[in-house]
């Protein structure tokens, strides 16, 4: 056990948790929040993609000590109206199916459109080929991502 | 610890009701709902309050396919409900909403007229209702978006202001649909009332679910099917900080814990032998050895026209074998369920596609009444059949009583991959004839596959293995499909599109390779035998158009065709396919569909595109295969599924008709395959017959 202390959505946090325990669980179980999803739990699928200091990082295999004096970004802290360019994108192209990797691709997508502000087709399958979608969306996310890079083009 | 014990109630609430579409708590065998006044609820699907508040319940699982919205859509439109009114709700299992399993794709198509029945007759009321209170005909007046309308007299009268009157009625058991050009939602583009949740995070999946008091368990399994546990030692997993108990049970070892993190962490430090049983020494090798046997002599004739033994001894034949692996279904939300078992009933959680069967299978786990079970359906993370199976609500159950505390059961996954109920494995021989002339003779379709269960087989036929080969529609004179049982340890299961998924690539493939052997255009000699499906010719003239079937084709590259039924619907498929060193890219899929009277457009393109990446993710990479009695492939990287970079163009074309509603989850998948397999024989003259085109290399990812 140890006092950690981390920014999370902004807002400061200290947390009494076992400094192994890897950032997905203390999200989840710790802190309620269940926007970040638990799937292949070995850093294959995505699905657990919280921003750190703004870069991707898969929270399955991040111990919440690495976390610590850094900003930990994950779904709900984009927006909750869901007012955020990028899930307003994502909402305009009807992306999710099941929805289950959903906010791991939106956070990788707001990571990428955060370096490149007019991303191309191969810079799209770079950053976004590590966050895997049994229900096949990958072109409505392309999509998505385009349109959101266009809304927030100066 | 800030642990999971702080984590109330009051958070799960919050989380359901920030999604709008959570879960209905509060309708349990513990409280019994008081029939709030003033509320007009004339059938199980919709009621309607006081304000204008229009509920309506979903009985099918919310999987991605788009339910929670198609089917409200369909009872709106009927009801002529102003939708910014209509909110939606999750049905608990209950028998009132008759057959809930979500499958087959059949949740548009079986509930369709059902619901539209039920949206009218409630109009119907709303508009007597107004007419009595004005003592007018009920036919001067109408109803619109909300609204029972007088015309003669301009009077209006909000469906929230006739509940208490609407509410004594009687319930028409015959109400007038609408003509389907009166339709205001249906046929509309309607977005999905489940994305706002599934973009901020809210969208409540079975592995969000929280109770107080609530543990969470893992279970290790014996890798082996019809595997035993022999020996346990679980001093060191008890050890673990926040494990609570370790529980053998009928399926493996439980590690049940304060939260997921520790029973992770104590699953793995459990030392446990298993006595492997009768199938550890199977193997790959003889499961498709088994079946290739199978189809080497003649077996059980299905289905028959003519003569086609005597046609293909007269006529100029072609033979070719055909094979499908095991796939599994891979949903992202590993397999999971919440149970709290109690003196007087148990309550679930169960991310299920079978509610009403999870229900009558705890009642019976559990001895008591199927009203003593509250089954809640949260959203599904995939399902793809997977979730037809309920060895997690068992399991989470089980634990529960056994802990006498609130369980939640969560498996990995590679418990997933490694305990899934497969697609089954399957072997296809082929035979077919031409005349001397060149025209079509002989179609001999032989199919070995392992039946899921022994009971499914009727006299050495299992008629649900053969859906897609049975109903080949090509109008040969002569035609037998055969059937050759065997059976398997491996557990099998529905996998999207269930045997049409192997059936089709066989069918497709086969016809293909015959219409090159006729010296025929593929597109040409589909059309000449399908004189009888005109829903097949006109998607496939409608594809043929779109992908510019028949125009010139560069060199290295090739486009490749395939038609199939499935769910009442009809999908035509080409694929464009560019050779490239040895193998080859799939560059582009242009799809045609007639799925009958579509209800969300939106759903319905997205549905085609999911289920062509999901096909095609199949057709390149996807295979499971058994050594030692065990799944080889765990993981993600061992798999192999599309990726964003390999993922094609999709192009959905729809055909407009008024037609009963065709399944739309599944059919999309079938024609890809075959249609791949063409398209490289176009690009390359090579012929591949096996699945997968790509198989990825061991040990890689
Ligand atoms: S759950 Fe973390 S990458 Fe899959
Ligand atoms: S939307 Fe279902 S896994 Fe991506």
């Amino acid at each position: 056990m140890a006092n950690l202390s981390f920014t999370l959505n902004g807002r400061p946090q200290t947390l009494d948790v076992d400094a192994a325990m890897p950032l997905l669980w203390v999200l989840r179980d710790v802190l309620g929040l269940t926007g970040t999803k638990f799937s292949c739990g070995i850093a294959q699928c995505g699905a657990c993609t919280v921003l750190l200091d703004g870069k991707p990082m898969r929270s399955c295999v991040v111990a919440v000590s690495s976390a610590a004096g850094k900003h930990v970004t994950t779904i709900e802290g984009l927006s909750t109206d869901g007012s955020h360019p990028v899930q307003r994108a994502w909402v305009a192209e009807q992306v999710p199916q099941c929805g289950y990797c959903q906010s791991g691709q939106i956070l990788s997508a707001v990571a990428l459109l955060a370096e490149k502000k007019a991303p191309t087709e191969a810079d799209i399958d770079a950053a976004m080929s590590g966050n895997f979608c049994r229900c096949g969306t990958y072109s409505r996310i392309r999509k998505a991502i385009h349109r959101a890079a266009k809304e927030t083009a100066p | 610890m800030n642990g999971l014990l702080n984590v109330s109630r009051r958070k799960f609430l919050q989380a359901t009701v920030v999604g709008g579409t959570g879960l209905v708590l509060g309708v349990s065998f513990r409280s019994a709902e008081a029939a709030a006044p003033q509320r007009f609820e004339p059938n199980a699907f919709l009621a309607i309050d006081g304000s204008g508040r229009v509920t309506i319940w979903v009985a099918k699982s919310e999987m991605g396919q788009g339910v929670r919205t198609a089917l409200p859509m369909v009872v709106a439109d009927e009801l002529e409900a102003d939708w910014a009114m209509v909110h939606v709700e999750q049905a608990l299992a209950e028998p009132k909403y008759g057959r809930m399993g979500t499958g087959g794709s059949s949740s548009v198509r079986n509930s369709y007229l059902p619901l539209r029945k039920a949206g009218a007759a409630a109009r119907e009321m709303m508009v007597s209702a107004a007419a009595a209170r004005w003592g007018v005909e009920a036919s001067g007046c109408r109803a619109e978006s909300g609204v029972v309308l007088h015309a003669p007299t301009g009077r209006r009268l909000a469906y929230g202001e006739l509940v208490a009157e609407a509410a004594k009625l009687p319930v028409p058991a015959d109400p007038k649909l609408k003509d389907p050009g009166q339709f205001r939602y249906i046929g509309t583009p309607m977005p999905r009332v489940d994305i706002p949740a599934k973009v901020n995070g809210s969208a409540v999946y079975g592995i969000d679910v929280r109770v107080p008091n609530m543990l969470v368990a893992t279970v290790v399994r014996c890798p082996v099917v019809g595997g035993k546990l022999s020996k346990l030692d679980d001093s060191a997993a008890r050890a673990v900080p926040g494990v609570r108990r370790v529980v053998p049970m009928e399926s493996g070892v439980a590690v049940v814990a304060e939260s997921t993190w520790p029973a992770l962490r104590g699953r793995q430090a459990l030392v446990v032998s298993w006595d492997e049983g009768p199938h550890a020494g199977l193997g790959q090798d003889s499961i498709w050895q088994q079946l290739e046997t199978a189809v080497q002599k003649p077996a059980a004739v299905a289905r028959a026209t003519g003569n086609v033994t005597r046609a293909l001894a007269a006529g100029r034949t072609l033979e070719a074998t055909y094979q499908a692996p095991l796939l599994a279904h891979l949903t992202m939300e590993p397999q999971n369920c919440v149970a709290d078992v109690q003196p007087d009933g148990c309550e679930v959680w169960a991310p299920t596609q079978v509610p009403d069967r999870a229900r009558a299978v705890v009642a019976k786990l559990l001895g008591i009444n199927p009203e003593r079970v509250v089954v809640h359906t949260t959203f599904l993370g995939g399902g793809f059949g997977r979730r037809l199976e309920t060895d997690a609500v068992v399991e989470a159950v089980q634990l529960s009583r056994a802990v006498a505390a609130p369980v939640k059961v969560l498996w990995t996954l590679d418990d997933d991959f490694a305990h899934d109920f497969y697609r089954p494995p399957s072997v296809h021989r082929l035979f077919g004839a031409l005349d001397a002339a060149g025209q079509p003779l002989a179609w001999l379709h032989r199919l070995s596959v392992p039946s899921r269960s022994p009971e499914r087989l009727k006299n050495g036929i299992d008629e649900g293995a053969l859906t897609g080969a049975l109903q080949v529609p090509y109008g040969f004179p002569n035609l037998a499909v055969e059937f050759a049982a065997s059976a398997t340890p491996v557990q099998l299961g529905a996998w999207r599109s269930v045997a049409h998924s192997y059936n089709a690539f066989a069918v497709e493939s086969f016809i293909d390779e015959l219409a090159h052997f006729a010296g025929k255009d593929p597109l040409a000699f589909r059309r000449s035998l399908l004189a009888a499906s005109p829903r097949h010719l006109r998607v496939l003239d409608l594809v043929a158009d779109k992908a510019g079937w028949g125009r010139p084709v560069p060199k290295g590259r090739g486009r490749g065709l395939a038609v199939h039924e499935s769910f009442a619907s009809v999908v035509a498929e080409v694929v464009d396919v560019v050779a490239e060193g040895t193998g080859f890219r799939v560059e582009r899929v242009v799809c045609a569909v007639d799925c009958g009277t579509v209800v969300n457009p939106n759903t319905v393109e997205a549905q085609v595109e999911g289920g062509v990446t999901f096909g095609l993710s199949a057709a390149l990479r996807e295979a499971i295969t058994i050594d030692q009695g065990r799944t080889v492939q765990t993981s993600l990287s061992e798999y192999a599924p599309l990726r964003m970079r390999e993922a094609p163009v999709v192009e959905v074309h729809v055909v407009k008709t008024n037609e009963p509603p065709g399944g739309i989850g599944e059919p999309g998948v079938p024609p890809l395959a075959p249609a791949v397999a063409n398209a490289v024989f176009a690009a390359t003259g090579k012929r591949l017959r096996k699945l997968p085109l790509q198989p990825p290399s061991r040990g890689t990812g």
